[in-house]
């Protein structure tokens, strides 16, 4: 499978608001460092999640994707272009062929625009279709989501709507310009659990109909589990292990996923649950622990994780690791 | 007798748009360092039936029938002076939103301090102190940290103070709402264990609403699917997992990822919740129900006792002359 996005040393630090004696009376910045060093390639037509914990960097990495942020440093090439500092015009054509969808429907959506503007909107935007081609167009759309019959839902304000149905709009309006990238922002996370599973299914049939590729970003293990083919686990800016679903899921190696995937609730009354205890929450991202950032936290941390940041790099075909214990074995920590 | 007994409740929120039934004609009873588990998406009336409980419905709120009784006493009759008996002694509420939750002005000493001596006129302040020293680090918080702001906490954290408000004055029950919602999922699993560890302690019941069937299935026994004001199926957890009966509880399970699970093929419940202004007739899930019959549009099915405890709402069990 041929590249569709290739990340780079991906950076982005923001820096932190100073109040006005402190402005006059110090010299340095200090910045939240959001995303930290992080590289790895989507291929196309796959779902690509990146999952971890609130403020490990999932959205801004998400956001940098979807040309929505600057990167402070690092490279992304889609499709072989690199799309940081292209200028608005080159930036608007790429925008059509990459797209997002937003973790909350209530707020993507124009409250004022009835939902056959909303859809067609882009197309005015990129000069594609007018009149009754873009009606034409938004019909077919919204049919496409699963909104039927779709004439009666073009004259709906969204507070007409559900969260699951604002969320097939959301769904339409990104579809509309055949995009051949979805940055998919926790978009289920919001729903009912008995409509998640409708919506992530019509994500995955739009994806083979209209050859997608997704950059899912999720908290979520298990639906994490259930539609990624690759997956890349986060913490504090930096990517700690990223590789096929199934060989992260059975065999997790970095002790933060371990501790990840053992807290999440199991639906089984019989099964006897372990979780690994970690100590403390996860560090501010101002002050990122020296070493390993997981090293405080971490119950195998020995001498070198404070010292000594380790890399991402390959255990098995498919399989990378941040994490000193690994390094020169073929098997994860005992 | 049970610790609480509640029968045929009914509340209802007068809206402008008309009246909203949100919890309809429910009956339930808890027992003893019991874990009830109260699942339902949203608008299925978990939180509306969990605030009536204590009585702290928003004032568009009415309970409207049924009782409740504590202690064998019906808490409905009791005056606002009297529910002070009832809230915080007798049930503990750890509300859903750990960041809203707090007095933002207030040290958490202070918090502690204010419901021990609410609840214990003759408490010196010293005695609440100790007393709110003991809660805090019943809860996993260090009692250096009794005089900081809300806002010096992480959520987890944050949230822990609540659960520490909730037990300061021993109550029988405590009531969580959402508890780990708006949490991540390391820190979900820690408060859970908190909440399970101190209802062991300090022998409650507990009763945990929540939206996550997953959560429930793992940590209670006894668990009440809800859906649109009604409880469509109770059961214990075992049993729910192996042989849910009602179609709502058996789509529920269909749809819920497991993580322990390979290759797992999930299925969505086709259509959304029905809006309580504009409930259907009959059996409010009959339009997303794949098992529906005639009968089911045109009655509402009676909850029908299965043996064991264990009893739904649903015309396939019974309730209809073949």
């Amino acid at each position: 499978m041929s590249v569709i996005v290739d990340v780079e040393h991906l950076k982005k630090y923001f820096p932190v608001q100073k109040s006005f004696l402190e402005k006059l009376f110090t010299q340095t910045t200090s910045y939240v460092k959001a995303v930290d060093d992080v590289s790895f390639s989507i291929r196309k037509g796959e779902v690509f999640t990146l999952a971890g914990e609130s403020g490990c960097g999932k959205t801004t990495t998400g956001m940098l994707l979807a040309m929505l942020l600057k990167p402070t440093e690092g490279r992304i090439l889609f499709d072989g272009t690199e799309i940081a500092g292209l200028k608005s015009e080159v930036l608007r054509l790429l925008r059509r062929r990459i797209q997002i969808i937003f973790q909350d429907p209530y707020a993507s959506l124009n409250p004022r625009m009835k939902v056959g503007e909303a859809v067609g909107h882009p197309l005015e935007i990129h000069g594609l279709a007018m009149g009754v081609d873009k009606t034409k167009m938004v019909l077919e759309m919204l049919e496409k989501v699963g909104l039927t019959p779709p004439e009666r839902f073009v004259d709906l304000y969204p507070h007409q709507l559900s969260g699951g149905q604002r969320q097939r709009i959301a769904m339409a309006r990104s579809i509309i310009l055949r995009p051949e990238f979805i940055v998919a922002d926790e978009p289920v996370s919001m729903l009912d659990v008995s409509l998640r599973t409708v919506l992530i299914d019509l994500m995955m049939d739009l994806r083979k109909e209209l050859g997608l590729t997704y950059f899912f970003i999720t908290h979520d293990l298990a639906v994490a589990k259930y539609i990624s083919d690759r997956i890349a686990i986060m913490y504090l800016g930096r990517i700690v292990e990223m590789g096929d679903k199934e060989k992260v899921f059975s065999n997790p190696l970095h002790p933060y996923t371990k501790a990840l995937l053992s807290a999440v609730p199991v639906p089984d009354p019989e099964r006897n649950r372990k979780t690994i205890e970690l100590k403390g929450g996860v560090p501010s991202a101002i002050h990122v622990p020296s070493g390993c950032r997981f090293h405080p936290r971490c119950p195998y941390a020995f001498a070198k994780c404070s010292a000594e940041e380790p890399k991402l790099i390959g255990i098995e075909k498919s399989h990378k690791v941040a994490c000193h214990l690994s390094k020169g074995r073929g098997k994860g920590v005992k | 007798m049970p610790l609480l007994e509640v029968d045929s409740l009914t509340v209802e929120y007068r809206a402008r748009r008309g009246i909203i039934r949100a919890v309809d004609n429910v009956s339930f009873s808890l027992d003893k360092g019991e874990t009830l588990g109260l699942v339902g998406e949203s608008g299925s009336g978990k939180s509306t039936l969990g605030h009536s409980l204590i009585r702290l419905l928003p004032y568009s709120g009415f309970i409207v029938g049924g009782y409740i009784k504590i202690g064998g006493k019906d808490i409905l009759s009791y005056s606002e002076e009297e529910m002070l008996s009832i809230r915080g002694e007798k049930i503990g509420f750890v509300f859903q939103d750990p960041m809203t939750s707090l007095n933002p002005i207030k040290k958490i000493g202070a918090h502690l301090v204010e419901l021990i001596r609410t609840h214990r006129t003759d408490v010196s302040k010293e005695e609440a102190l100790k007393r709110a020293e003991a809660a805090l680090s019943d809860v996993g918080i260090s009692t250096e940290r009794i005089n900081d702001y809300p806002h010096q906490f992480s959520g987890g954290m944050r949230q822990r103070i609540m659960i520490a408000l909730a037990i300061a004055l021993n109550p029988d029950i405590v009531i969580a709402d959402e508890p780990s919602t708006a949490l991540d999922v390391i820190v979900q699993a820690k408060i859970l264990d908190l909440l399970e560890r101190l209802r062991d302690a300090h022998g409650m019941a507990l009763i945990l609403i929540t939206h996550d069937i997953s959560v429930v299935l793992e940590r209670c026994e006894k668990i009440i699917v809800m859906y649109a004001g009604n409880f469509v199926e109770c059961t214990d957890s075992e049993t729910l997992h192996k042989d849910p009966k009602h179609p709502y509880t058996q789509g529920l399970l269909r749809t819920v990822p497991n993580i322990e699970l390979a290759d797992q093929k999930l299925e969505g419940i086709p259509g959304s919740p029905p809006d309580l202004l504009d409930l259907p007739s009959g059996c409010r899930f009959w339009p997303r129900c794949p098992h529906v019959m005639k009968v089911c549009r045109m009655k509402e099915p009676p909850m029908i006792e299965l043996g064991d405890g264990h009893s739904v709402k649903c015309f396939l069990h019974g309730g209809v002359k073949r």
